[in-house]
């Protein structure tokens, strides 16, 4: 499941999708107008990415708009946010390890 | 620890890379050796309560380093670095290599189905400091994912299973 959510914004079809609809709502067919490309890809774009649960769809009279999911957009960054932690830990020994050095120097 | 010391750390999603930036307070020589050096390297590079233990190094374009990183239960994560472009002095005073980082076994078999990742790291001096940029480059950031799960899994201060908890939080 997590997986998943790596591999749909591997694709760069999907990350422009995603950079659309962050800042409003849109129709397919709306997102399909920016796209060199078919109706059909850009619908399965979008059934991956809400399979990923990564965007939403609300439903407002016959249209189908689509909307960012920031809950899941959020969980990506705390992925990104333990590597980081990972390099300021081994930094921070590091530090320790260039001290010990240069005192055995002195 | 020394929260004067600068450390940034970006990520570029367009291109799958990520830049870890840090200085340190030592000269060159001594962050250079802490780089290549199996017995300095075994000291730090693993995160706690992992430990890095070298198995064989050849520093050299075209060298290698075989090391496991070995967990708390005595668990082994193998893994094989190929060093390339090794620049140990530019005119500008700046030092750089590039290792190609992959998964592997205890005989150095390259595991090709997990993730490679490029790893161009630059030294320069700043008066008594050393800056080292680290610009690592992944084939796609699902492969960062299998990376933090494979190699440091039990070392990050966050633990899976609070993950877990916020995943199913969620549901």
């Amino acid at each position: 499941m997590r997986r998943d959510v790596f591999q749909a914004i591997a694709d760069p079809t999907r990350r422009a999708i995603l950079l659309m609809i962050a800042f409003k709502s849109m129709t397919p067919n709306a997102i399909a107008e920016h796209f060199d490309t078919t109706r059909q890809a850009v619908s399965k774009h979008l059934r991956v990415l809400t399979e990923c649960e990564l965007v939403k769809q609300t439903f407002e009279g016959r249209e189908i708009y689509y909307e960012i999911e920031v809950k899941k957009m959020k969980e990506i960054d705390h992925w990104l946010s333990q590597f980081r932690q990972l390099w300021e830990d081994r930094f921070n020994e590091l530090d320790k390890v260039l001290q010990a050095m240069k005192n055995n120097k002195k | 620890m020394n929260n004067n010391l600068s450390f940034d750390f970006s990520v570029n999603r367009e291109n799958n890379t990520i830049t870890v930036k840090r200085e340190f307070e030592a000269d060159i020589n001594m962050v250079w050796d802490a780089y290549t050096k199996s017995e300095i390297l075994d000291l730090w590079w693993a995160p706690k309560p992992w430990k890095a233990k070298t198995k064989t190094m050849d520093f050299r374009d075209g060298g290698h380093w075989h090391y496991a990183m070995v967990g708390p239960e005595g668990e082994e994560h193998w893994a094989w670095a190929e060093y390339k472009n090794i620049q140990a002095q530019l005119p500008s005073g700046q030092r750089k290599f590039t290792g190609l980082d992959a998964f592997a076994d205890a005989e150095g078999n390259i595991n090709q189905s997990l993730p490679q990742s490029e790893w161009q790291i630059t030294f320069t001096p700043k008066g008594n400091l050393t800056i080292v940029e680290c610009f690592i480059t992944f084939s796609d950031l699902s492969q960062l994912e299998t990376t933090l799960q494979m190699g440091f899994k039990d070392g990050m201060r966050i633990a899976m299973e609070g993950l877990d908890e916020i995943f199913a939080s969620q549901l």
